[in-house]
C-alpha cells in the first residue's frame, strides 16, 4: 500500500467496536460520573446510530530523516514531539477517519432545543470516532505484525507542537473531500466535526507497549490539570 | 455542430473516462495539481483526450476538475482554463473519430463545505464557481458545462446557479453517491432530481464513488423520477492494491456489459470515472451504439409529471397521500411568536418547527412577516437555521418579493413557494423566481377583483394562472392551487364554493390543490371540530395538501382516518400507531383528572418529604423534568401566581440547589443542563404570561457572548448562555467563529456590562486576545469573562481578561457578584 491512498468503509456489523457503543466513554466525555442519565444516553444512541457512517482513508509512506526531523509526502515536520513519537520509525501510516455529518446535524438540532442532549450527542460522536480509530489501528497493527513490525501510538495534528495546520496536507493527500466528505475551514478544523487525522509510526523495534497507548497520547498535551489525564 | 440537447433527442451520448490515473502513468506526482499540466505538459493532456475521442466519446471534459479560485490566482486560473479548453479542442481536431464531438467545461467540487456545517457562505460559493465558468465562457470553444462529483446538495446548487447566471449553454450535473445510495451530506437521488430539474439542468445523473453494479439503486431512482436525460459515469469498480499499484476490480468487458444493461433500461449518457480508460469507453460504444435506435425508442425522454419538493435529504411527492404543511411558524395572532421575532429568539421558532415535525408535519410553512422587522434578513436567517436542524422541506411564505428571492436562492433543495395569485403584478414578480430557482408554487384563486364568490370564477382564474406560468416555462405540475377557505360564520355558502372550485381544479384541470383549512372556522366556538370536518370534505374533493396545525388532534384524526379509508395506509399501520398512542394519552389524562385531589396531596407530600424540595416546581426543575416544570408553572400562573415572584421564589432557588450540587460534584454537567432546560420550560410559561401584560420584565444585566473568531466549537458557549438566561440575564448570543469587531459593536450597541468569550483551541486564543484588546478600546466599561477547554487562569491573565470561568456556574456567580457590586 506504499504511497497509494486506500479507502475503507466499515459495515457496522463487522466489529463489536462499531456495533456497540461504549457507554462508559460517552459518560466520561460528557462529564457524567454515574448511570443516572443512561436512559437519556440510550435515546441519543438510538437516534444517532442510523445516521452514522464509518469511513477511513489512509496511506503508508516512507519517512526521510535526512534533516533530523521526519519528512514524508514531501513535507518536513519541524516538531519535537512528532520527532520523539516517530523515533526509530522508517515508515508512517497517515489516515483520516470520520463518522459523517449526521451527528453534527443532531448536535446542531439539540443545541437549540436541549443542551443536555447536545452534550450527549457530542460525547457520543467523540466515542464513535475514537472507536473507529481504535478499530483501524488494530487492523493496521495486525498488518505490520505480520511483517514483524510494530506501531507507535497515533499522533494527531494539534498534539504538542505539531500545528493543526498540517491537517491541510493530510486532507489533500488523502483525497478527503471526495472520499470521506471531510473539508477544512479556514482555521483548519474539520467538518464533519467528528473526524480525526493522525500519524502512526511503524518501527522494527518493540519500543512501545500497545496497552499504554492512551497514556502516551497524553504525554504531549500541555493541559496538565486535565481530569482525564492518564 | 448541433446543440447537444438536440443531439440527445435521438442519440445515446458517450462521455470520456478517467483522467487521474492516466496522468500519473505519464508522470504526474502525488500532490501535483493536474490543471497545471494544461500549461506545462499539454501534449500529455491532448494525447489522453484524443484517445477518448478515438474510442468513441462524443464529449470530452476539459482538464479543469480542480481549477478554481481557491487553488489558483485569478491570472493563472484564467490561463489554465483557456489552455485546458484549447487542449480539448486540439484533441477533437486531431481525432479521426467520425462521431459528433463536443467539448465540455469540467467543474468539480471546490473542496470546501458550505455553511452551516462548513465555513463557506453560499453566495461566496456561487462566486467561486462563477470565476471558473466565466473564464471558460469568455474564452469560448465549449459546448456545455459539466458539473460533476458533487457530494453535497447545496454545493451542487451553488455550481448550477453559477452556470445558469453565466451562460445559456447546456449544463449537465452529476453527483457522487455513497454505497448507502445518498450524497455525503444525506441527499437521496430523488431529492437531487427535484432540485436540479427545478433549476433546469439539461441532464443529470451519477458519477465516481462506486462501480456500475453498486450504483444500480441510484440509477433506478433516476430512471424512475427524472424527466431529463440521465447520465452515468461510474468508477471501474472498487480500488485495491497489487504490487504497489492501484487496481480496479471491474475490467472493460464486465464494465461494458453492466453499462449495456443500464442503457437498455434508460440511461441516455454514459462514460467512466476513476480507473476507467479509453478501452472501457470503446467497449461500451461497441456494445451499445448498434442499439442506438432501439434504446432511444424504448426509453424516450418524457416528463414524468411528478410534483415534488425537497430538502437536503429527501423529496416529498404530491398527488397520492395528502401532504401536511405545518402552519405554526407564523406570527399572525400569536403574541409569544411576535415577541420571539422582535427579540431574535431563534430557538423558540426552531422549537415550534421541530415540534410540528414530531407531530407529523411533512413540510413547514415559514412566515416571519412583522411590520417592524427586517423581513428579508429574518426570513433568510430563520430558513437557514431551520435547515440546520430539521430535514423537512420548507414552504417560503412571504408577500415581499425581495425576501422571497433571498430565501429561495439560499434554500437547500426545491422549496414550496407561498404564494402567487391571479394578479398580473404578482405573477410578474413571482414567476421569474419560480422559473429561476425552481419550486412548487401555491397559487391563490383571486385576482385584481378580489376573491370571487363563485366556483366558476375561481376555476377561470386558475386557468389564467396556468397560461401565464407557461410563458415562463413553469409547468402545471409545479403549481398547486389554493381555492381559498373563507369562514362560514360570515357566509354559510363559503365552504361549498371553495370545495366545488377545489373539485373542479382537481378533476377538470388535473392540478394539485391546497388549502389553509383553519380559516373556515374563524369566529365559531370549538373551531377544531369544524376545521377537521372541512379538512375531511376537502380531502374527499381531491385536496393534495393542507396548511394546518399539526398540534390539533382533531386534524390528525381526520388525516389518519382518511388515509386508512382511502387505501393509502398499508395494513392501517399509521392509523393504528396514531390511535393507540392517542387513546393512551386520553386515558392518562382521564386518570389524572380523576385523582386530581389526591394529586395535590401528593405534590404537598413531595414538598414535605425529607425537606429536599420546597415545592413541586422546585423538584421538577432539580430533577430535570421539563414537561412537568412547564405544567406546574402554568397551573400556578393560572391559579394567580405573580410571574416575577415565581422566578425569585421558585425557579432561582431551584437553580441554586443544582448549582451547589454541581460545585460540590454531587451533580454533573448533564444534570445541570437538564435542570437548566426545565427552568427554561418554566420560563417559557412565564414569558407567555408576561407577553399578555407588557412592561414587566425578569431581566438582569445584558451579557454578550460569543465563540471567538476561527473557532467553531460552541457547546461550552451554549451551556454558559443557557445558565445565564436561567439566572435572568439578557443574553446576546453572537454565535461561533465571530470576528472581534462584531462582538465589540454589539457590546457598544447594547452597552453590555458583561462580555463572555469562549475558545476551545490554543490556536484561537490570539483571536480572544485581539477581541479583548478591541473591547478595552471601544467598550472600556465591559467586564470580560473567558472560558473554554484550553483556558487557564494563567492564559486568562496573560490576555488581560477580567475573569476566568472554569465552568458555567463559576461564571454566573461572578456575574451576579459584579452586578451586585454595581448596585452596592
Amino acid at each position: 500500500m506504499a504511497d497509494i491512498v486506500l479507502f475503507k468503509q466499515y459495515d457496522i456489523r463487522s466489529d463489536q467496536r462499531l456495533s456497540e457503543v461504549n457507554i462508559n466513554e460517552v459518560r466520561r466525555y460528557s462529564g457524567m460520573r454515574d448511570d443516572s442519565l443512561d436512559g437519556v444516553i440510550d435515546e441519543c444512541v438510538k437516534e444517532a446510530m442510523p445516521v452514522l457512517s464509518y469511513k477511513v482513508s489512509y496511506m503508508r509512506t516512507m519517512i526521510d530523516w535526512e534533516s533530523g526531523y521526519p519528512l514524508f509526502l514531501g513535507v518536513g515536520y519541524k516538531s519535537e514531539n512528532l520527532r520523539t513519537n516517530l523515533k526509530g520509525c522508517d515508515e508512517v501510516i497517515i489516515f483520516a477517519a470520520t463518522v459523517g455529518i449526521g451527528i453534527d446535524r443532531l448536535i446542531s438540532k439539540y443545541s437549540h432545543v436541549s443542551e443536555s442532549k447536545a452534550l450527549f450527542m457530542q460525547a457520543l460522536g467523540a466515542e464513535r470516532v475514537e472507536s473507529l480509530c481504535d478499530l483501524f489501528n488494530s487492523e493496521m497493527n495486525e498488518l505490520v505484525s505480520a511483517e514483524g513490525k510494530y506501531l507507535r501510538p497515533r499522533f494527531s495534528p494539534g498534539y504538542g507542537d505539531l500545528p493543526i495546520s498540517v491537517q491541510k496536507d493530510f486532507v489533500t493527500v488523502l483525497d478527503c473531500p471526495r472520499r470521506l466528505g471531510i473539508n477544512l475551514n479556514d482555521s483548519f478544523l474539520m467538518s464533519p466535526s467528528k473526524s480525526v487525522t493522525a500519524i502512526i509510526g511503524i518501527t522494527d523495534r518493540e519500543n512501545c507497549d500497545i496497552n499504554n497507548y492512551d497514556k502516551e497520547s497524553c504525554v504531549h498535551c500541555g493541559k496538565t490539570d486535565c481530569e482525564y489525564r492518564k | 455542430m448541433s446543440d447537444i440537447r438536440e443531439y440527445l433527442k435521438n442519440h445515446l451520448l458517450y462521455l470520456d473516462g478517467g483522467m487521474g490515473s492516466l496522468l500519473q502513468e505519464r508522470g504526474l506526482k502525488p500532490g501535483e495539481l493536474p490543471e497545471r499540466w494544461n500549461r506545462d505538459n499539454p501534449e500529455a493532456i491532448i494525447d489522453i483526450q484524443k484517445m477518448y475521442y478515438d474510442a468513441g466519446s462524443n464529449v470530452v471534459l476539459s482538464n479543469t476538475f480542480g481549477a478554481n479560485i481557491l487553488k489558483f490566482e485569478p491570472d493563472e486560473l484564467n490561463d489554465l482554463v483557456c489552455r485546458a479548453i484549447d487542449n480539448a479542442n486540439e484533441a477533437k481536431k486531431r481525432s479521426e473519430g467520425k462521431q459528433e464531438k463536443f467539448v465540455a467545461l469540467d467543474i468539480g467540487p471546490m473542496g470546501k463545505l458550505l455553511e452551516p456545517y462548513g465555513d463557506m457562505p453560499f453566495d461566496r460559493a456561487v462566486e467561486v464557481y462563477k470565476s471558473t465558468i466565466e473564464c471558460g465562457v469568455k474564452h469560448g470553444g465549449i459546448d456545455l458545462i459539466f458539473i460533476e462529483t458533487m457530494n453535497d446538495s447545496l454545493d451542487t446548487k451553488a455550481a448550477l446557479l453559477a452556470a445558469k447566471e453565466s451562460t445559456d449553454l447546456p449544463v449537465f450535473v452529476s453527483n457522487a453517491y455513497g454505497d448507502d445510495g445518498k450524497l455525503m451530506t444525506g441527499a437521496t437521488p430523488q431529492a437531487m432530481i427535484a432540485m436540479l430539474e427545478g433549476m433546469h439542468a439539461d441532464a443529470i445523473g451519477a458519477n465516481c464513488s462506486l462501480g456500475p453494479a453498486q450504483l444500480k439503486g441510484v440509477v433506478d431512482e433516476y430512471i424512475k423520477y427524472a424527466s431529463v436525460p440521465v447520465l452515468l459515469k461510474p468508477n471501474a469498480g472498487l480500488p485495491h492494491t497489487e504490487n504497489g499499484k492501484t487496481v480496479y476490480d471491474v475490467y472493460p468487458e464486465e464494465f461494458s456489459d453492466l453499462m449495456y444493461d443500464f442503457m437498455a433500461g434508460g440511461v441516455r449518457i454514459a462514460g467512466g470515472c476513476c480507473g476507467t480508460t479509453p478501452d472501457y469507453i470503446r467497449a461500451v460504444v461497441e456494445k451499445t451504439l448498434p442499439k442506438n435506435d432501439e434504446f432511444v425508442k424504448n426509453n424516450p425522454v418524457t416528463d414524468k409529471n411528478i410534483s415534488m419538493v425537497s430538502s437536503y435529504t429527501h423529496a416529498v411527492t404530491f398527488g397520492k397521500s395528502p401532504v401536511l404543511i405545518g402552519e405554526r411558524i407564523n406570527p399572525t395572532g400569536k403574541k409569544r411568536f411576535k415577541e420571539a421575532l422582535r427579540e431574535n429568539d431563534i430557538d423558540y421558532i426552531l422549537g415550534e418547527g421541530l415540534r410540528q415535525q414530531e407531530c407529523g408535519a411533512h413540510i413547514l410553512d415559514v412566515n416571519v412577516g412583522l411590520p417592524e422587522i427586517d423581513e428579508p434578513a429574518m426570513l433568510l436567517k430563520v430558513m437557514k437555521e431551520l435547515q440546520a436542524v430539521s430535514d423537512l422541506p420548507l414552504q417560503i411564505d412571504t408577500t415581499d418579493p425581495v425576501a422571497m428571492e433571498g430565501a429561495l436562492r439560499a434554500y437547500n433543495g426545491k422549496a414550496m413557494i407561498n404564494s402567487v395569485n391571479g394578479k398580473k403584478v404578482v405573477m410578474d414578480e413571482i414567476f421569474p423566481l419560480v422559473a429561476k430557482y425552481g419550486g412548487l408554487v401555491v397559487a391563490l384563486t383571486l385576482d385584481e377583483d378580489g376573491i370571487p364568490d363563485s366556483a366558476d370564477r375561481r376555476v377561470e382564474i386558475a386557468e389564467n394562472i396556468i397560461k401565464e406560468a407557461a410563458k415562463y416555462g413553469i409547468q402545471k405540475k409545479d403549481i398547486i392551487f389554493d381555492t381559498l377557505a373563507m369562514t362560514i360564520s360570515a357566509d354559510t355558502t363559503a365552504a361549498l364554493a371553495t370545495l366545488e372550485a377545489l373539485n373542479r381544479i382537481h378533476k377538470d384541470l388535473g392540478c394539485l390543490t391546497s388549502l389553509g383549512v383553519s380559516n373556515v372556522s374563524f369566529g365559531l366556538p370549538g373551531r377544531e371540530y369544524v376545521t377537521a370536518t372541512f379538512f375531511t370534505l376537502a380531502l374527499e374533493n381531491g385536496l393534495s395538501a393542507a396548511i394546518m396545525n399539526p398540534f390539533s388532534k382533531e386534524m390528525m384524526k381526520s388525516y389518519y382516518t382518511f388515509r386508512a379509508l382511502h387505501n393509502l395506509d398499508e395494513n392501517c399501520g399509521d392509523y393504528i400507531n396514531f390511535a393507540t398512542s392517542y387513546i393512551a394519552e386520553l386515558e392518562a389524562m382521564q386518570a389524572a383528572a380523576k385523582s386530581s385531589d389526591t394529586g395535590v396531596a401528593e405534590k404537598k407530600d413531595v414538598a414535605g418529604s425529607g425537606g429536599d424540595f420546597k415545592s413541586p416546581l422546585q423538584r421538577a426543575i432539580v430533577k430535570g423534568l421539563r414537561e412537568q416544570a412547564a405544567q406546574i408553572t402554568k397551573e400556578m400562573l393560572d391559579a394567580g401566581a405573580v410571574p416575577l415572584e415565581l422566578v425569585n421564589d421558585e425557579v432561582i432557588p431551584a437553580l441554586d440547589i443544582v448549582g451547589q450540587g454541581f460545585e460540590k460534584k454531587t451533580m454533573y454537567l448533564p444534570q445541570l443542563l437538564m435542570s437548566a432546560e426545565s427552568a427554561q420550560y418554566a420560563f417559557e410559561q412565564i414569558k407567555k404570561k408576561l407577553a399578555e401584560n407588557p412592561g414587566e420584565t425578569v431581566s438582569r444585566s445584558k451579557f454578550v457572548i460569543a465563540t471567538v473568531h476561527g473557532d467553531i466549537h460552541d457547546i461550552g458557549k451554549n451551556i454558559v448562555k443557557l445558565i445565564f438566561e436561567n439566572y435572568g440575564f439578557e443574553v446576546y448570543d453572537m454565535g461561533k467563529d465571530v470576528p472581534p469587531e462584531v462582538i465589540v459593536d454589539k457590546t457598544v450597541e447594547v452597552h453590555a456590562p458583561l462580555v463572555g468569550l469562549s475558545a476551545l483551541m490554543t490556536t484561537t486564543v490570539p483571536a480572544m486576545e485581539e477581541t479583548i484588546k478591541q473591547l478595552r478600546e471601544k467598550a472600556p466599561w465591559a467586564k470580560v469573562l473567558v472560558g473554554g477547554a484550553v483556558m487557564t487562569q494563567e492564559y486568562s491573565d496573560q490576555i488581560g481578561a477580567d475573569f476566568y470561568g472554569k465552568d458555567a456556574m463559576a461564571s454566573v456567580r461572578y456575574a451576579i457578584a459584579y452586578e451586585e457590586s454595581l448596585k452596592g
